[in-house]
């Protein structure tokens, strides 16, 4: 079996070495290799991460655990790190972060994410309410400084909140998968036991772990957790009187982690604290539009909007974007912008905050925006 | 602005909202169903590339031969037109997919993306049809305006023309170039020629080492064959696109203009100068889709950043509007339009300004006052700044 499976392996890395060639990059110009193969087969690409969704479950009523098959390019990950999912939503490609709940020894192979749907979230409602079976998704590959050290801490503490479940999850079911035997903390914040993901599959693990401790905390005392309310120091000298010692790996909503830090910095013991932050940009809503900055990334300069469109003031600036038609129709101007608000002077329609492409010569800052140029 | 001097401001305000009412209601209707199309579109292009290429490796097979020169030549020629013109344009730039974004999307043509940005999207459909600021008219090689002055080397127009039309894709190449500044008007130097070159050089290189050096090895001793197989399928969509152009802007009803029309031009002149400078032409489903929807000229000059599937559903108002307000809408058959382009290709390589009455038909009075006042004025100007 093992020898059919190298064998496999090998020509599977002689066809990828010929793919990525010189030769094959010429023969395929000016649309390269990747954009043959795809006609074939959508997981089929020289260098991308290609995924099959091949479960979706509804562990909780708001959230979504998707099952997703990689691709041969998928390089694994460390328990804590997030992937980029880039998803077409009605003919628009969307990508979001989100952290691989899954033990790195799953036997399968299998990423495994878990996402909570919130009432404005496009993507996570998308993938709540549309994402089916079969569906091809992009990857990109693992990265984040957060994550569990190769040299695993003596004593661990996990703490989370809310949908900040699944990066701990994976570190507990790796720690799990690899018999660790140091004492572990599973702390977890939800609203409520009916909101908490993996509920029962965290209390099996506690049951059949002697070394695992779970946690559970909910908003109220009905629901019986082993402790209520929000995060405070009291719930750390009641049930992890030992928490000093532990290396402690943190995900949850911006309030809790900063009471989280806040207790360990009073203690001196910020070093021992790993956190995910997720900042969430929460662009000021200003009604008028000539207020706030505009910044350009690129070129490292900071002007203050002047109300002008973007490629006025970036020419202001002393930049010189490419520009055309200056009216929107030809696109020489299109550039990124990676976060504020434009408002379309032609429609008079705003844009949302997020990431896009922009035509500069037809738009003009609603607050702070940044431009990639 | 004397030259339209049959509408009245109004009359352009009004064709000015109506036609924005119709760009703002389709972008916001943008979709699946766009995506779904132009994903459908590239995946037959892929298929019909690989079928021609294969083929054309069994060349000896004289029908294979035929059939994959035929494979190939609507593969180029549905990536130039239908993928490629209409990708560059922005057209999907809304999807966010890097692989069809007006920034990074490249064609299986000898031009790059930047430079036909520049002359196509930039100068060409900002100032469609004015004289001595699209060089679409004539490519500086040809005389395809009364108003341009008559030189003796327009004698050549026909020949010129179908040399164009052969090689059209080096010239669209080199277009940004513009040569003629250099051999004929002598304003450029050969050191600008050389440097603005070398980007260009770069992309031709990779174009032609495929077609006539890789693709050719692979067949070993039917090399020959190959190379045959892939100069034809380049030269038959040269012709293709070249007669496709040709008819959206050379129709003898179609109006040229003059500089001054772009001073102080609002949208609602834009637009009409747009209605006014191009031309469509009818046929199947077919003729469309491999002529990039550039059938529907009008339509793309109006909205040349609105997904080119959806200018057949659009045409329908655009006419009623042109009728609406007595403005001409040209268009014809395919032949009809070639022969009309080929008039006028003739008629300018000889000296001689245009007959009065010869505006065609369905012109009103107003517009042939305004292609009066454009001969009488503007080329001196032109002619002494060139």
């Amino acid at each position: 079996m093992s020898s059919i499976t190298q064998t496999s392996n090998r020509f599977q890395q002689g066809v990828n070495r010929l793919l990525q060639s010189r030769v094959a990059t010429i023969l395929a110009t000016p649309h390269g290799v990747d954009r043959y193969l795809e006609v074939l087969n959508p997981m089929w690409s020289v260098d991308e991460v290609r995924a099959e969704v091949e479960r979706v479950d509804y562990l909780t009523d708001d959230s979504t655990t998707v099952t997703l098959r990689p691709n041969s390019n998928w390089q694994g990950f460390i328990p804590g790190q997030f992937v980029q999912l880039t998803v077409t939503i009605d003919g628009k490609r969307q990508t979001r972060c989100y952290s691989p709940a899954n033990s790195v020894h799953r036997a399968d192979g299998r990423i495994e994410l878990t996402v909570k749907a919130h009432a404005n979230g496009f993507v996570s409602r998308y993938l709540r309410e549309q994402m089916s079976v079969g569906e091809v998704v992009t990857l990109s590959q693992a990265a984040g400084e957060f994550a569990l050290p190769a040299e695993r801490p003596e004593r661990v503490l996990l703490i989370s909140g809310g949908s900040g479940i699944t990066p701990v999850m994976s570190m507990l079911r790796t720690l799990c998968d690899e018999g660790f035997s140091g004492p572990v903390t599973f702390l977890h914040y939800a609203n409520s036991a009916a909101d908490m993901i993996y509920a029962s599959e965290l209390e099996s693990i506690a049951e059949s772990h002697d070394n695992v401790t779970l946690l559970r905390c909910f908003n109220d005392e009905s629901e019986h957790g082993e402790l209520t309310g929000l995060f405070s120091r009291e719930h750390l000298f009641r049930s992890v009187p030992d928490y000093a010692e532990a290396t402690v790996f943190l995900c949850g909503p911006p309030p809790m982690m900063a009471a989280v830090e806040k207790i360990w910095e009073e203690d001196g013991l910020g070093d021992r604290l790993h956190k995910e932050q997720f900042t969430l940009a929460s662009p000021d809503l200003q009604s008028d539009n000539v207020a706030g900055e505009v910044r350009f990334l690129q070129s490292e300069r900071v002007e203050v909007n002047s109300g002008a469109t973007l490629l006025e003031q970036a020419e202001e600036a002393g930049l010189t974007p490419q520009s055309g038609c200056r009216m929107g129709i030809c696109h020489t101007c299109s550039c990124r912008k990676t976060a504020g608000k434009v408002r379309d002077i032609r429609t008079g329609e705003i844009s949302d905050a997020s990431e896009e492409i922009i035509q500069i010569c037809v738009t003009v800052p609603v607050g702070t925006v940044t431009l990639d140029i | 602005m004397s030259i339209f001097s049959n509408l009245t401001a109004e009359q352009f305000e009004t064709i000015g909202q109506q036609l924005d009412e119709i760009r703002n209601r389709e972008l916001a209707d943008l979709g699946e169903k766009d995506e779904k199309y132009i994903r459908s579109v590239v995946k037959r292009q892929r298929q019909l590339e690989v079928a021609g290429r294969g083929l054309l490796m069994l060349g000896f097979l004289p029908p294979a031969w035929l059939a994959g020169v035929a494979c190939l030549s609507a593969s180029k020629i549905i990536d130039n037109m239908e993928v490629g013109h209409n990708v560059m344009h922005g057209q999907y730039d809304w999807m966010g997919d890097p692989n069809l974004n007006s920034r990074t999307f490249d064609w299986d043509n000898t031009c790059t993306n930047k430079n036909w940005k520049h002359t196509h999207n930039f100068e060409h459909h900002t100032y469609t049809n004015v004289l001595d600021m699209d060089h679409d008219i004539g490519y500086g090689l040809l005389r395809m305006s009364e108003d341009q002055k008559w030189e003796p080397r327009f004698l050549f127009n026909p020949v010129l023309s179908v040399i164009l039309a052969v090689f059209f894709q080096h010239f669209v190449a080199v277009q940004s170039l513009k040569l003629e500044d250099y051999l004929i008007n002598k304003t450029k130097s050969k050191e600008d020629i050389k440097a603005e070159f070398k980007p260009i050089w770069k992309k031709m290189r990779k174009q032609l080492a495929k077609d006539y050096l890789l693709f050719p090895a692979l067949a070993g001793p039917f090399a020959p064959l190959v190379f045959a197989g892939n100069l034809a399928a380049n030269v038959t969509r040269n012709l293709w696109s070249c007669v496709v152009i040709f008819n959206g802007h050379f129709p003898e009803a179609v109006e040229q203009f003059a500089e001054s029309v772009v001073e102080n031009e609002t949208r609602g002149q834009w637009y009409v100068r747009q209605m006014l400078g191009s031309a469509n032409f009818e046929g199947s489903r077919l003729m469309h889709l491999m002529s990039g929807n550039l059938s529907f000229q009008i339509e793309h000059h109006l909205f040349p950043d609105i997904p080119a599937h959806r200018y057949a559903r659009i045409s329908l108002e655009v006419q009623a509007i042109c009728e609406k307000h007595g403005l001409p809408y040209n268009t014809g058959s395919f032949i009809g339009q070639s022969i009309s382009t080929w008039k006028r290709i003739l008629k300018l390589s000889l000296p001689g300004k245009r007959k009065k009455d010869g505006q065609g038909p369905g012109l009103l009075k107003g517009w042939q006052a305004k292609a009066e006042s454009l001969t009488s004025t503007p080329e001196a100007k032109n002619r002494s700044a060139a």
